[in-house]
């Protein structure tokens, strides 16, 4: 069985899928969708495990070796995003339940968790693979995955959210596959560690750097990076609150993996940082991205939108930390990429709550809430001091990577940016909080969530504080990943 | 290549920027849908000429023949193909529920019905 963990992974949520799709009741599939993640989360771990023991784990699809089939290629860096993926999955399923159940209703549960399961599917699946074309398809299961989800929001602004997201989310990944098609032509190999052999003897020529051009282009779309940013707002504001927090602990952070696995593994730190401009064109968007964002987050009324432009300001920093092209810019990177999971999956997951007692995420329904719903709102105290960045939180940890990174370059401006967007964050945070504390309940009836919710829910908070303190495991794993990706090319 | 020179990548360059043109410019939400599909297709021409050796048969062992067309971007672009025809379906379920839901598929008419799009 250790030698199948890579396809495990993505096998139990590809046949639990039609399954659940004919399982009847909200029960049954729910279920099954929580003992598969929980299964995924398990092969995830064990993979870390045999990654760290024995170094990179080569899984060939079908017993085809690599040119001719498919290849996985499980190094530390997708190792540590699918313990991200399946571990969220796992702690967002049990959530679920009450969760899907109040706000899209019991007949329409089954259809639900066979979507999330495809979903789940579709990233761990761009995280597994050693292969340029295969991403792609993966990118579009859990892409039409998660156009279905959205859209089975309450809300009727569901639909038209899904629908941009729709279009702007196809036009990244055609964008994508453009940029491979080139790839292909010119090296005649669509697996990843050969284009990283063949593209470095070639990279004078324009069509590899028009297909770098497409390739960054098209998945800055999918990971949201201003200005591209325009569909996420929307799509996190109006869909369901479990799918808001898996989506926005997961599904921006794939993009980003795959946005590093070209940059650094295929097309090498020389060409996408000496001969393309990448850091020039990636490092001012960022910066302006996660200033503005942050800045828009501090006028939102309704606080799960609020979160939604903070997700976007936080794609800046991670984009900021790979821009710099440095094994510590990436360490940061990659450390931030699963802090601000366990964050926003905490924070997205305390607004679910709240939805399901007050009925809103606005502002004005988290009044009093410290009165109202005293573990819910502390949840989201410590998850809001997370993202800001306080000591003892994971926020903390990979901004201070962040920070360390961008002084060893000595871009002293930038520490002035990641500063201010931290006192942004502050100020939008302190906000809701604020109004917590101090505000007059709106219906001082209310109860505290069911237990249901607040189980998972604290389950991520104090992994936000235990990351935040112990931060052996990801930080090794972060830099190992980076020296990893810094050496450029092919692990073999 | 002499037998078509260049001209396919002019079409195909013509067909994208078409398809992207109406992504963009057209309000009716299934014309974007037209317009995606459009900018879609091209992307398969741009594969399947890829794929194209002048004088090459059918990858298929026969006699007399030496050149080979390179079949793998066929078998690509059929994959790429089924992911369009299931992105075109889920968007245009999407449409017939925006129009249960809002009365209306044009984009400037549901901009005003709520704001905040």
């Amino acid at each position: 069985m250790l030698a199948h963990l890579p396809v495990l992974v993505i096998l139990a949520p590809l046949l639990g899928a039609p399954v659940a799709s004919l399982l009847r009741g909200p029960n049954w599939p729910w279920l099954l969708a929580t003992l598969l993640s929980w299964f995924a989360l398990l092969c995830s771990v064990l993979l870390l495990i045999q990654v760290n023991a024995q170094g990179t784990f080569i899984y060939t699809m079908g017993g085809w070796e690599a040119p001719w089939g498919i290849e996985y290629r499980i190094d530390f860096a997708n190792a540590l995003l699918l313990v991200l993926i399946t571990g969220l999955a796992s702690v967002v399923l049990p959530y679920a339940r009450l969760s899907v159940e109040h706000e899209i209703g019991a007949d329409r549960c089954p259809l639900f968790y066979t979507a999330l399961l495809l979903l789940i599917l579709g990233l761990c699946g761009i995280t597994v693979t050693g292969d340029a074309f295969n991403v792609f398809v993966f990118l579009e299961v859990s892409s039409l995955a998660t156009y279905t989800l959205i859209a089975m929001g309450r809300d009727r602004r569901a639909l038209t959210a899904s629908f941009s997201y729709l279009i702007m989310g196809t036009i990244g990944a055609t964008f994508y596959l453009i940029g491979v098609g080139f790839l292909y032509v010119m090296t005649g190999t669509l697996n990843m560690a050969d284009l990283a052999e063949r593209l470095p003897a070639i990279s004078d020529s324009s069509t590899v750097r028009t297909a770098f051009a497409f390739i960054v282009t098209g998945i800055c779309l999918k990971l949201a990076l201003f200005p591209l940013h325009l569909w996420l707002p929307n799509a996190y504001t109006y869909s369901p609150s479990a799918v808001t927090a898996f989506l926005g602990a997961t599904a921006t952070k794939v993009a980003v993996y795959v946005l590093i696995r070209f940059v650094f593994t295929i097309f090498g730190v020389e060409f996408s940082f000496g001969a393309e401009p990448l850091a020039e064109v990636l490092v001012p968007l960022a910066i302006i991205g996660l200033l503005s964002a942050s800045t828009v987050s501090i006028m939102q009324p309704n606080i799960k939108r609020m979160l939604a432009y903070s997700s976007v300001a936080q794609i800046g920093y991670i984009v900021l930390g790979l821009a710099m092209g440095t094994a510590m810019g990436l360490t940061a990177s990659l450390l931030h990429v699963f802090n601000h999971g366990l964050m926003k999956g905490a924070l997205f997951m305390v607004m679910g709550a709240v939805a399901y007692r007050m009925g809103g995420t606005s502002i004005d329904d988290m009044r009093g809430l410290a009165k109202t719903m005293p573990l819910t709102f502390w949840a989201f105290v410590l998850g809001g001091l997370s993202l800001i960045g306080v000591p003892l939180t994971v926020g903390f940890v990979s901004k201070w990577h962040l920070i360390l990174a961008s002084l060893e370059l000595g871009w002293w401006p930038v520490v002035v940016a990641i500063l201010a967007g931290s006192m942004l964050a502050v100020v939008y945070v302190g906000r809701v909080v604020e109004a917590g504390f101090f505000g007059e309940p709106k219906d001082a009836t209310k109860r505290e969530a069911p237990w249901g919710l607040l189980v998972p829910l604290w389950v991520l908070v104090i992994a936000n504080i235990w990351f935040g303190i112990d931060t052996r495991l990801t930080v090794d794993i972060a830099e190992a990943a980076a020296a990893q990706l810094m050496a450029g090319g092919v692990v073999r | 290549m002499s037998g078509l020179g260049v001209w396919n990548y002019v079409i195909i360059i013509f067909l994208m920027m078409i398809g992207l043109y109406m992504v963009m410019s057209s309000s009716n939400l299934v014309k974007k849908l037209i317009g995606l599909n459009v900018f879609q297709t091209s992307v398969f021409f741009l594969y399947i000429s890829f794929g194209y050796i002048e004088g090459a048969t059918g990858p298929v062992m026969q006699e007399g023949a030496s050149l080979y067309s390179n079949p793998l971007p066929h078998v690509l672009i059929l994959t790429a193909i089924v992911v369009g025809v299931a992105t075109t379906a889920v968007g245009l379920a999407l449409s017939v529920r925006i129009k249960e839901s809002f009365g209306t598929i044009e984009e400037d008419e549901l901009h005003t019905m709520d704001s905040s799009l």
